[in-house]
């Protein structure tokens, strides 16, 4: 005889269970702590073979990250005295000097500003249009939706020629204001239709009692509708700002030297002076931090649970 | 405070016509009934005189003043939620003090309102507590306070007592009319459940499918209903109807009911054809000389009284008599109606004919 009951799993079951997210974990992980690991090798023991597990840790990947650097001869070397810093002593050894910066912090900058740009943007945009499509009887609503959703029915980079020339004769190309525009419209499609998914879920009643409250559709709409919305807008500002930071193919394509972002940048690491594995390995680690902390930040409001129980369905 | 007038108000969705040419007053101070099933307009209907749905035509005032076309917040009224809508992301107290805060009120004064409506309602306990987690009855009276705490000029309620469980309805209906009788503030309630309508309501108003059908007291509704959707819709046993061939004239006060001669309220309008006699299952009498009979189908027990089921020549019947009157199943029973409480209807229209019983009732609305 067997029966069914809702209870707590047994012991074994828990340790199952736990054992199968710890594996899952590292499965995922790996990579990434490879990838950290590798930043702070030498660059000898970035190719060793058999890979290095242990090595003996050094900042030579963030310097050569950060720096642009150039060869000079023993005599030049001797002449120019004692080194003055110690990332002035790192290079030294193997006879280079540092040149002057790399472009590294600008690209990353640009990411920023682009990448927060448009999820701002996407935000901002998004959610008055859900907010709108949710309860406001607009004309041809169903067919609308189904446009928007249309842009993404084919991979973005497929209309990346007539974009290029839109950008090039519009003058946005290789621009910040460009790119934001790009992700924006890239992304938008997306957050209007998972926030009018979660506004759709919030009872039209709260807003209702707030009309009689005395407050006008506007305050009804950020002092109640946002509020609870902030799940939504968080899983949704999260999506979008991760496709905007990841991007690459159009921004290979349309930037350059200006409003260029990072992910274009670091592959053109590798050219400079032979394979230079930690300085690319450091790179996207500092790339991974602003997405990493952005999520960490937002995550209390992707638990579900404030809206939770003060409406009886 | 304020008196409510809803003037030829008509509401349309689209094709729909949700309401037909609403015409009723509420009194200042009145607890008002808006009673119906499902879908025939009373939602609507409020929603309208709060300025959550705008009419498609008619004048709707409040207090003398013409607000159709005014937002629900220039209307001064509250709302009371059937699912109560409490802000989620709100405590007690905020929720409670959210309507003053929108009208700028010093905070001392915000809180000595909200101490008071607390009070009133004795929610002291949780002002602090978040709203998420309380019982289905402090809930409602948390949604109760915010609508109180600001003296709106009326009350308005969607079904505010449909979300809770029957006993605690009982309990919460006494509440509200306690309430209401304290503060003698004009209230619109809406509500399917006719009984909860008597119980409360110091009048009624009865639709179907977006039309008033009957408009007055709970009384005058039972007693003398204007159609006979509203005489089937109120009261448990509802009215019984039989129906018959026959005709009446003007100050006819009799009719013939398959050969036995029914005395009725004296009839001020004549007619001949299919007709309905309505009777009260009270006032159906067991008389043992009566020639017309009905034989017992069923007796139900309820205590002081008993409904006992008949078969008549004009159909099955319900009769509410004293649970000490003999009935048993079979049996043949000689039936008599009380004269003075019967009503015809003309059964093709289903509206009743005026008679001296009724025209006090009918002709004033």
């Amino acid at each position: 005889m067997s029966s069914y009951s809702v209870t707590e799993p047994s012991a074994r079951q828990k340790w199952f269970a736990g054992s199968l997210v710890v594996l899952y974990a590292i499965i995922t992980l790996l990579p990434l702590i490879w990838i950290i690991g590798t930043g702070f090798k030498s660059p000898s023991d970035a190719i060793a073979y058999p890979p290095k597990t242990f090595f003996q840790p050094t900042l030579e990947g963030y310097v050569n990250l950060f720096t642009t650097r150039t060869r000079v001869t023993e005599e030049q070397l001797k002449q120019m005295g004692e080194p003055t810093t110690w990332y002035d002593r790192l290079v030294r050894k193997d006879g280079l000097i540092i040149a002057g910066p790399s472009r590294f912090s600008e690209r990353f900058y640009n990411s920023v500003i682009i990448g927060f740009g448009s999820t701002v943007l996407c935000i901002v945009l998004g959610t008055a249009a859900a907010y709108a499509f949710s309860r406001f009887k607009v004309p041809l609503k169903d067919d609308l939706l189904f446009f928007i959703l249309s842009t993404r029915m084919m991979p973005p980079i497929a209309v990346a020629i007539p974009i290029f020339l839109m950008f090039r004769s519009l003058g946005l190309n290789d621009t910040h204001a460009g790119m934001i525009l790009l992700y924006t419209a890239v992304n938008l499609s997306l957050s209007v239709w998972l926030l009018k998914g979660f506004i759709d879920e919030i009872p039209i009643e709260y807003e209702e009692a707030a009309l009689i409250d005395g407050y006008t559709r506007f305050q009804a709409f950020y002092k109640v509708v946002l509020p609870q919305a902030a799940t939504g807008i968080a899983s949704t500002a999260i999506f979008c700002l991760i496709f905007a930071w990841n991007e690459y193919a159009f921004a290979v394509l349309l930037t350059s030297g200006n409003a260029q972002t990072a992910p274009p940048f670091i592959p053109t690491i590798i050219g400079v002076g032979g394979q230079d594995w930690p300085a690319v390995a450091a790179g996207a680690t500092l790339f991974l931090v602003p997405v990493m902390v952005f999520t960490i930040l937002l995550r209390k409001h992707l638990l579900r649970g404030i809206t939770f129980g003060a409406v009886r369905k | 405070m304020a008196q409510i007038r809803i003037e030829n108000v008509r509401k349309e969705f689209g094709a729909f016509t949700a309401v037909q040419s609403s015409t009723f007053t509420v009194e200042d101070g009145e607890f008002f009934m808006l009673l119906g099933p499902s879908g025939c307009g009373k939602t609507t209907t409020l929603r309208m005189m709060a300025g959550l749905e705008l009419p498609t035509s008619g004048r709707i005032y409040i207090g003398g003043e013409e607000v159709g076309m005014k937002r629900a917040r220039e209307r001064d009224i509250a709302f009371v939620f059937q699912m109560f809508a409490l802000y989620p992301h709100m405590n007690v107290r905020k929720n409670i003090s959210y309507p003053l805060v929108s009208q700028g009120m010093k905070k001392a004064e915000v809180a000595t309102r909200v101490a008071e409506v607390a009070r009133i309602l004795r929610i002291e306990g949780i002002l602090d507590k978040p709203v998420g987690g309380l019982s289905g009855g402090d809930r409602q009276r948390v949604a109760l306070g915010r609508a109180i705490v600001r003296n709106p000029k009326a009350f308005f309620m969607d079904e505010p007592l449909g979300a809770l469980d029957a006993e605690f309805r009982e309990h919460m209906a006494g509440e509200l009319r306690a309430l209401h009788d304290r503060m003698g503030a004009t209230t619109v309630y809406v509500t399917h459940d006719q009984l909860e309508a008597m119980q409360m309501g110091d009048k009624i108003v009865v639709m179907n499918h977006g039309v008033t059908e009957q408009f007055g007291r709970p009384q005058q509704i039972y007693d003398w209903p204007a159609t006979k959707f509203v005489a089937k819709f109120i009261g448990s046993p509802p009215m019984n109807f039989l129906e018959f061939d026959g005709m009446i004239g003007i100050g006819g006060d009799s009719i013939d009911l398959t050969g036995k001669r029914v005395t009725v309220p004296a009839s001020r309008e004549g007619r001949a054809g299919a007709l309905t006699l309505g009777v009260r299952p009270e006032h159906v009498q067991f008389v043992d000389g009566s020639a017309y009979r009905g034989r017992v189908v069923a007796v139900e027990y309820l205590g002081t009284t008993q409904i006992v089921t008949l078969d008549t020549p004009n159909g099955e019947i319900k009769a509410r008599t004293p649970s000490n009157q003999r009935a048993r199943t079979g049996e043949l029973i000689g039936l008599d109606f009380d004269a003075r409480t019967l009503t015809l209807f003309n059964a093709e229209t289903g509206r009743a004919l005026v008679s001296e019983g009724n025209e006090g009732v009918l002709r004033r609305g």
